[in-house]
């Protein structure tokens, strides 16, 4: 194991207050295939990104000492040129330039007078095609390949590079099995021509099947590299999750009552690509005063179920029944899903959830404005003394309602975010990522509202990629994979291990 | 652009030193947040000098009205377009097509307000046309109203068969010419006029005494009351002053009137009504809108339709102003509509902007024109001018923006 083709030493990254990696190391042999693993948010991907110089030099601590020698990457350019050669999870593919086009992209084969040469580029892109055995015609277009065909495209564009240490964040997450199977079986066919692979997956079988050694990451920091022979599922969950439970959550002593909420046979597909089933069948259902939790891995379609059910903002070709109290409700439009006693708080904030330019006290009317209208018009004294309300009550830390919600923090923007759904007045409250990019001090205090709510007997969905989140909150809890329901375990009898295992099973299609 | 205002109880318990240095900054903010208001007067001040006092002459303040009419009302519609995120470049030819309908129908022996009526009717018809397109096919404002553009300035064309439509009634041509005066007897300085003036002025008094009363009722800050006295008395003069310049020439124009109507009705739709919240909402962050209920489509095709309606309202205000109805009608109308938004304060991003302020854009637009005009500057330099204010509105706008840090 003396010759390392990567070294990366007590790396550290802070973004503003949050410590991303905190003297992280990372051996890689070469020629083998290494596998990273961790939770989502445990720092995998940042540190690919200071590895390829996606994070410059200098704005980490640490060293990257790469074929013996210590390196310092400006960009991604300088990492190629190294023979370094990074392929991000969602793939960065011109989709109606051609395969050969989107091959030599910015590494164009020119020929007389500095103009491009196609017979060149095109021949070249052919070999390099068959390579990855990828049976197409390099005058195609990207846009129509499958996201299979288009992930060996990237390889091939990184082969083309020259390529000494290939990574992939996630490679087989959007794929199917019969084309994950392919990728994985080239990976081990480019370690025999003696490319070096680090990849980055949630799939455990996949990594115990080619994987030489496994390092994991858990809330920034190496928890430990095993090798090949000593890799067990069981050991990677546990490093993974981890044992200490030392987070704090507020104390809840749940009265639950009668079923507010059920969900029969809910299916969704893929907005564009009709014949992908993303929401696969899903039963599910809440009561009054429960705290219900979604686990499920990225991808997994928990936030696709939450809004393809609210008013069909996502998908296409949706199907099921959605009862409320017993009785049959129709959530074809958000408006429609509202006035049932519907909210679904969304996990991006900034993208779906606030209105940034606008302040406090308007995103908090905005979802049940019709509540302030006397005589035709809002009446926006009442609404003042709403906001005023909600911001003390929620302790939204601003002098006024008047600030503008884009100047707030993480943490108080989600309140503004639950306070307007709580002002609407729903039965059932479906909070996704409650808590992501929010400080520990305002965790606890979303942990508390959500509480409340239970305890004013609301029904509560929380979705959450932390899994020490969802044991510390839930009553009751259903694991998500693959856009299935793969079990549900009242909180009594769940544990990571035991979720992290139905969350990433397997389900026959 | 400061939004964190710091709240006034130091009001009745400071000492009066604290008091005065707190309305100082209070008003200091306030003109920050008005800067385009300033920016009027400032433009009035130095053509009033450039003019040799012309530009206030009572003549040329009741010219302004009339001349700008059709270009304001146009603002109003495309301030909310703006503010939801769009844009619509019709509106010149959309302007020129009602014009050439209501000749047709004048012609045709229709009454006069049968055939306003019926315009109105082919205005809204045309704004659902292209709101449909936007609001329900999804195709960008920019290219349906681009086509729309051209498409009306064609019919408008086919409407007239390529000659001008003249001589319209008397009733229908007051819309652009005509004037309310010599009510209450004629006189020098038109008693009518100046009463209309003081009943303007006195319930603008009650409308913002009741706003503070009610705001002080929910224990919200409000102004230094010396501020709020100040500010009404200044603008009760110039409401006065301005109402004398009318009563000394030929009176109300009935444009102002209408004018007067619109800016009234639609300050309180985008203040104060559901559907005018909604819009901004829409601008701010249309994923947000449509995830909290709000039925985005439908809002945005009422806001074509309701352009459509202000277009043709333009377009007649400007047929009768013309007494005809030719090819080349609403000619640009479209750019000074848009600049008088922008002008005005509205974000090239959506989700910011007032009548107000497009009003005061558009009367800008209009003092600029015509002061240069009096000046005896050429056609060409003014729409050079007219340009380089633009781009200075708006940087102005950027760089505010970045330096609160948005």
């Amino acid at each position: 194991m003396a010759d390392n083709i990567l070294e990366m030493r007590s790396i550290t990254k802070t973004f503003p207050g949050v410590k991303a990696l905190s003297d992280v190391s990372l051996q890689v042999a070469a020629g083998e295939i290494h596998a990273i693993c961790g939770e989502n948010g445990a720092g995998k991907s940042t540190l690919m990104k200071v590895l390829s110089g996606v994070y410059p030099f200098g704005s980490y601590e640490g060293d990257i000492v790469f074929e013996g020698a210590t390196v310092q990457f400006r960009d991604i350019r300088d990492s190629e040129a190294e023979g370094v050669v990074i392929i991000h999870q969602e793939l960065a593919l011109s989709p109606h330039l051609s395969i050969a086009e989107n091959i030599f992209l910015n590494n164009e084969q020119r020929g007389v007078l500095g103009l491009i040469d196609w017979n060149r580029t095109n021949t070249e892109a052919g070999r390099l095609l068959a390579r990855v055995g990828l049976r197409e015609n390099p005058t195609t277009k990207i846009m129509h390949l499958g996201v299979g065909k288009q992930q060996l495209v990237e390889i091939a564009k990184a082969l083309s590079k020259r390529v000494k240490l290939l990574i992939l964040d996630e490679p087989t997450a959007a794929l199917n099995d019969e084309d994950s199977d392919h990728l994985l079986d080239l990976i081990v066919g480019l370690k025999s021509e003696g490319i070096t692979s680090i990849i980055i997956s949630h799939k455990l079988n996949e990594i115990k099947k080619i994987a030489d050694s496994v390092t994991v990451i858990r809330d920034g920091r190496t928890i430990e590299t095993i090798s090949r022979t000593e890799v067990t599922e069981d050991r990677i969950i546990k490093d993974m999750v981890g044992r200490d439970l030392e987070h704090r959550y507020p104390d809840h002593t749940p009265h639950i009552g009668e079923e507010i909420l059920r969900v029969e046979n809910w299916t969704a597909h893929h907005p564009q690509d009709g014949a992908r089933v993303v929401v696969d069948n899903v039963n599910l259902s809440v009561r009054a005063g429960e705290i219900v939790g979604i686990a499920g891995l990225m991808g997994a379609g928990r936030t696709e179920f939450a809004m393809s059910l609210f008013g069909r903002s996502y998908g296409s070709r949706i199907s099921g029944r959605v009862f409320k109290s017993g009785k049959e409700i129709r959530t074809r439009t958000v408006a429609e899903a509202i006035s049932h006693g519907l909210a679904y708080a969304t996990e991006d904030r900034k993208v779906y959830g606030l209105n940034l330019i606008e302040d406090i006290k308007r995103n908090v009317s905005m979802a049940a404005l019709d509540k302030l209208v006397s005589a035709g018009l809002v009446n926006d004294n009442e609404e003042f003394k709403v906001a005023n309300e909600y911001r003390k009550d929620m302790n939204i830390k601003s002098p006024t309602v008047l600030a503008r919600t884009g100047k707030l923090s993480g943490g108080n923007q989600q309140k503004v975010v639950l306070s307007k759904w709580i002002f609407s007045d729903p039965d059932v409250l479906i909070l996704d990522e409650p808590t992501r990019g929010i400080d520990v001090g305002a965790k606890y205090e979303i942990y508390t509202i959500i509480n409340r709510l239970a305890a004013a007997g609301k029904a509560v969905i929380v979705i959450s990629s932390e899994l020490p989140e969802l044991l510390g909150i839930c009553d009751r809890i259903y694991a998500l994979s693959e856009g299935r329901i793969t079990g549900e375990l009242p909180v009594e009898e769940a544990d990571p291990e035991s979720l992290i295992k139905l969350m990433t099973m397997e389900t026959p299609r | 652009m400061t939004d964190t205002r710091v709240p006034q109880q130091t009001e009745n318990i400071g000492p009066p030193s604290g008091r005065i240095a707190s309305t100082v900054s209070h008003v200091i903010t306030d003109i920050g947040r008005n800067g385009i208001f300033l920016a009027l007067l400032a433009v009035v001040v130095l053509f009033t000098i450039t003019t040799e006092g012309i530009l206030l002459r009572p003549q040329n303040v009741s010219n302004l009205i009339v001349q700008n009419g059709y270009i304001l009302i146009l603002a109003i519609g495309m301030v909310m377009i703006i503010v939801a995120g769009h844009i619509d470049l019709s509106v010149g030819s959309v302007a020129a097509f009602v014009g050439a309908v209501s000749g047709v129908l004048i012609r045709s022996g229709f009454e006069w307000w049968v055939a306003i009526l019926l315009s109105l009717l082919v205005g809204a018809l045309v704004g659902a046309w292209q709101g449909f397109w936007v609001a329900y096919v999804g195709i960008p404002a920019f290219i349906v109203t681009l086509a729309g553009m051209l498409i009306f300035r064609g019919l408008a064309l086919v409407v007239l068969g390529n000659a001008n439509i003249g001589s319209f009634p008397v009733e229908y041509r007051a819309l652009g010419n005509g004037f309310l005066t010599d009510v209450l007897g004629a006189y020098v300085v038109d008693p009518f006029t100046m009463s209309v003036g003081a009943l303007a002025v006195a319930l603008l008094v009650i409308q913002q005494v009741r706003t503070r009363r009610g705001r002080q009722k929910y224990a919200q800050e409000v102004e230094p009351i010396v501020w709020f006295v100040g500010k009404l008395a200044l603008l009760a003069a110039g409401i006065l002053l301005f109402a004398y310049a009318l009563a000394s020439f030929k009176g109300i124009p009935i444009t102002l009137i209408v004018l007067a109507v619109l800016v009234l009705i639609y300050g309180i739709v985008t203040n104060r009504s559901v559907f005018g919240r909604h819009i901004y909402a829409i601008g701010g962050n249309r994923h947000a809108a449509e995830l909290s209920g709000i039925k985005t489509r439908q809002v945005d095709f009422f806001l074509f339709v309701n352009m459509g309606v202000l277009a043709a309202l333009a377009g007649l205000v400007f047929t009768a102003r013309l007494n005809l109805a030719g090819p080349k009608a609403g000619d640009g109308f479209e750019l000074e509509a848009i600049s008088a938004a922008f002008i005005g304060g509205a974000a090239v991003q959506g989700g910011v902007g007032t009548v107000g302020g497009a009003i005061i854009g558009g009367l800008i637009i209009g003092v600029l024109n015509n002061g240069m005009s009096i000046m005896g500057i050429g056609i060409e330099w003014q729409q050079a001018v007219k340009g380089l204010v633009l781009l200075l509105a708006v940087a102005f706008d950027v760089f505010n923006k970045r330096r609160s840090g948005r």
